[in-house]
């Protein structure tokens, strides 16, 4: 069994450091996992694209045309990598930055208003993480304790932004499950 | 240690601290300049030694100075950037130096652009710079093999006192993948009294050792050269490695592939397998020595109908493995090399075509006249 998550959104929301947070979660329960940017000549505001691929056994082509799941930081990603997502995934859409849907009614749809979340958690920064906790929570693609310790590793060194980045995860994760 | 998430650029410079070397100079190029940012800071906490040169034909000849010195020496760069090495490289190798040179190819010629690329496999192979020399060259396809790799590098330069080079694409520098090292012990180059000239004294040596490569007397020239191919000679015979997938059934189609690429083939031949198309994937890992007997017996197996070199590249390693089969199967070619790396549905309509008889790849070295 093999799942891959598309990051996407533009420069700046954060995109490669949550994706490496899902990587690293996915480490962390075992699995065999494969974290690959786009990299191109980006730069601040352009494109930023990363995709996670989680499986239970030796991850061969690194390269996806069709992932399973979709988080769509604004709206050129939507309408870019929607089509691509194979059914029965989870599309997430940042609401606050997308005004559409996916137009997709085979796969499992959660727009949720992001950025207001991170306003609320402390910093429009953790914007990246409250999505990141909406979707783990949705697709329960790893066990969510284990994503909150990946979450509190990687801030472990910066306090504030810890908790700020933990209120952030949480709020995700309530959007998703209701 | 356990392992832990690593992008492969930042792998080879813990890997090369690891196999004991405390010199890295370097000119950042994309897609590896992690490797530089990296070591910045690392090799200062180890007491090593980080230097930026101002061009690569520096870092290539500070590379020739310090192995010649005796010190354990490497440095990374991208296709351009190794272009400006080869001079150096070819001295290096006159000379009789170990040195590791890893190459995170991106697309040619040119500039190109920085996306991954297998398009310097003559470079890395067939020369790249002047004269009868050969790199031992070693084709990574994961993180973990990529760090491996690079801590056998250093061995082997010093085993045939000859340039090793790491040849990956830029994929392998960018993703992460877990990787795990082990804990290696630093030692020093056990043969370097013999070609290292670090002063008599100092290191207590009644041998002078001259690091050289004009030779101007015809015989002596010659027998240098006959030196260095029996070297090569003993590469070819030690050295060859490479990974069998699936060469136990009975295959219809053989693909020879490395690196990323070969991982993508990975996938399609799972894909194939379980539509019913038996195909056999032989990955080499090391590009010189050329694994050609491990392909000419794969494709010799009864129930093989074609092999198929498929690369990021216009066809580059598929002379190789024409080599390799030396006509007893037809062999042919797919590839790309502007960035886009080809999908495993294009690698399996390519080999369903194929053992249906017809080769419909434009460009192919089959001749479907």
């Amino acid at each position: 069994m093999q799942s891959e998550v598309k990051f996407a959104g533009f420069g700046g929301q954060g995109i490669l450091l949550s994706a490496k947070i899902l990587a690293h979660a996915a480490l962390e329960a075992g699995h065999e996992v494969v974290w690959i940017p786009s990299y191109g000549p980006e730069m601040r505001g352009g494109t930023a694209y990363c995709t996670v691929v989680i499986g239970d056994r030796p991850i061969g082509s690194p390269i996806i045309k069709n992932p399973r799941h979709l988080i769509a930081m604004n709206r050129p990603s939507l309408e870019k990598f929607a089509a691509t997502i194979r059914p029965g995934g989870v599309i997430l859409i940042n609401q606050s930055l997308v005004p559409i849907g996916s137009g997709r009614d085979d796969v499992d749809e959660l727009a949720v208003p992001v950025n207001e979340l991170a306003v609320a958690a402390g910093s429009l920064r953790a914007a990246n993480i409250v999505a990141l906790g909406a979707f783990v929570a949705r697709s329960r693609i790893l066990d969510f304790t284990l994503l909150r310790r990946c979450v509190e590793a990687e801030f472990a060194a910066k306090p504030k932004v810890l908790r700020i980045n933990q209120d952030a995860l949480e709020k995700g994760r309530a959007a998703a499950v209701g | 240690m356990g392992k832990i998430l690593m992008k492969g650029n930042e792998a080879i410079g813990e890997a090369a601290i690891r196999a004991g070397c405390l010199n890295y100079f370097a000119y950042p190029i994309t897609p590896q300049s992690e490797v530089a940012e990296y070591l910045s800071w690392r090799m200062p906490e180890v007491g090593g030694v980080f230097l930026q040169g101002e061009s690569e034909v520096a870092v290539g000849y500070m590379l020739f100075g310090a192995a010649g010195a005796g010190e354990r020496v490497f440095t990374t760069s991208s296709s351009p950037g190794i272009s400006l090495m080869s001079e150096a490289i070819s001295y290096i190798a006159a000379a009789q130096l170990p040195a590791v040179f890893v190459n995170i190819i991106r697309g040619g010629p040119g500039l190109g652009g920085i996306l991954p690329s297998q398009g310097d496999y003559f470079q890395a192979t067939k020369g790249g710079g002047h004269g009868d020399y050969r790199l031992l060259v070693m084709a990574p396809a994961s993180v973990q093999e990529t760090a491996e790799m690079v801590m056998q590098a250093f061995p082997l330069a010093e085993k045939y006192r000859n340039p090793v080079m790491i040849l990956g694409d830029g994929l392998i520098g960018q993703m992460m993948e877990p990787v795990e090292f082990p804990d290696h012990l630093r030692t020093a180059p056990s043969n370097k009294d013999e070609w290292a000239s670090s002063g008599m004294s100092t290191r207590g040596s009644s041998r002078r050792n001259l690091v050289k490569s004009l030779f101007l007397d015809p015989e002596t020239l010659n027998n240098q050269n006959l030196l260095l191919k029996a070297k090569y000679d003993r590469m070819k015979r030690e050295e060859v490695r490479y990974e069998g997938y699936n060469l136990q059934g009975d295959y219809r189609v053989l693909i020879v592939s490395y690196g990323t690429m070969s991982r993508v083939c990975r996938t399609a031949v799972d894909n194939l397998k379980a539509q019913g198309l038996e195909v056999g994937l032989l990955r080499p890992q090391t590009l010189f020595p050329f694994p050609e007997r491990a392909i000419r017996e794969a494709a010799g197996k009864s129930t093989c109908r074609a092999v198929i070199s498929i690369e990021m590249s216009m066809g580059q390693m598929v002379e190789d493995v024409e080599r390799s089969v030396r006509g007893i199967r037809s062999v042919h070619w797919y590839g790309k090399c502007g960035g886009d790396v080809p999908t495993p549905e294009e690698i399996m309509e390519v080999v369903r075509d194929l053992d249906d008889g017809g080769c419909q790849t434009p460009g192919c070295i089959c001749d479907k006249e």
